[in-house]
């Protein structure tokens, strides 16, 4: 099967380039990710990040023929060739499939991930009734791989400013949990033309995710819950 | 000063409901103009006058033009904070289309209040 990947090593190269691969798959070969680390046993110093190889760890998001994906759960038979590879867009990238995410898990921490609640913690578990853990469902599976923050124009112009699709979903899975408290701060932090109001609905958040999971429906709760508030 | 990347602005809902609101009524007008023109069949001058002497006219064209502005407001605003990155730049075409939007306004009063 026929690759073209994105090198770029800083401490020799002057500028990336794209080397052809052609390799040989073996029977048991089903994902991208088997295939790539054939290449990775022929020229070990082909560098990409990976983990659990099953789509749970978010590890191994790239751009796979153009489009940003997991490479452990894209399947290569659907894949055109040659199958060109290149590190997620928008991130500096550090060595060939590896980019530097500082940025997009600094927009991540600004949220808040984690729940507020300053009641005393109830003796068992703090209780939410179906339809409240309901809403919660297409929120919380985010694996924070950074396919959709990559992949939208609004972060790539203002990726310091613009808080980017994988984050507002996680913002929004805070403010729909009935256990958290913090309802209106966490939308006083969002209500700014940058981090939240820089998303003009594009889409690529929800066409690419790995997950199938839907940022720009999450945003515009946000924006409703907002309006709620206001009105 | 340190170019420190300040965000907090605490504004933006507003200008993104207003232009909702604004293309419902850009929508709204222009089926109705469309419907206009095709039941009434304008074809002269004097037709086309006769239907802005109508105060319910000029005003529903002034709503819909005042909503052209505050939508193109907001959408011209939204690709300068994409794309011009210098912030006295940005500032000095913010102010630049405020001025424009204000002339335009002003010009739309003239125009449908002269018939």
């Amino acid at each position: 099967m026929k690759f073209s990947i994105y090198r770029y090593n800083p401490e020799k190269d002057d500028k990336p380039y794209m080397q052809d691969y052609d390799v040989e798959l073996q029977p048991g070969d089903r994902m991208l990710l088997d295939a790539i680390l054939r290449i990775k046993a022929l020229d070990d110093s082909l560098s990409l990040r990976k983990s659990c190889r099953e789509g749970v760890c978010g590890s191994d998001g790239m751009n796979i023929n153009g489009k940003n994906g997991l490479a452990c759960i894209t399947p290569l038979k659907d894949l055109e060739e040659p199958v060109v590879l290149r590190p997620l867009p928008g991130l500096p990238v550090i060595r060939d499939l590896i980019v530097d995410m500082s940025q997009f898990f600094k927009q991540y921490h600004s949220i808040k991930p984690y729940l507020i609640n300053d009641n005393p913690p109830p003796q068992k578990e703090r209780l939410q009734s179906p339809e409240a853990r309901e809403e919660l469902n297409g929120l919380y599976e985010c694996v924070l791989c950074a396919c959709c923050s990559t992949s939208c124009p609004s972060f790539w112009w203002n990726p310091d400013k613009f808080v980017g699709p994988a984050a507002l979903l996680q913002a929004y899975r805070f403010i729909a949990d009935t256990r958290d408290d913090a309802t209106s701060e966490r939308l006083d932090n969002l209500e700014d033309p940058y981090r939240l109001f820089r998303c003009h609905t594009i889409m690529n958040c929800a066409d690419v995710c790995p997950k199938g999971l839907n940022p720009t429906e999450a945003i515009g709760k946000i924006k409703e819950q907002m309006v709620r508030r206001m009105v | 000063m340190v170019n420190r990347v300040v965000v907090g602005a605490h504004y933006g809902l507003r200008d993104w409901l207003l232009q909702r609101i604004t293309a419902i009524v850009m929508a709204l007008y222009t089926l109705a103009f469309v419907a206009f023109v095709l039941a009434a069949t304008p074809a002269s001058y004097e037709d086309w006058r006769t239907a802005f002497a109508h105060p319910a006219v000029k005003i529903s064209t002034f709503l819909f033009l005042m909503s052209v502005f505050f939508h193109a407001w907001v959408g011209v605003r939204d690709i300068f904070m994409d794309y011009v990155k210098p912030f006295a730049l940005r500032l000095f075409l913010q102010v630049l289309v405020i001025l424009a939007l204000i002339v335009y306004a002003l010009w739309a009063v003239q125009l449908l209040w002269s018939v």
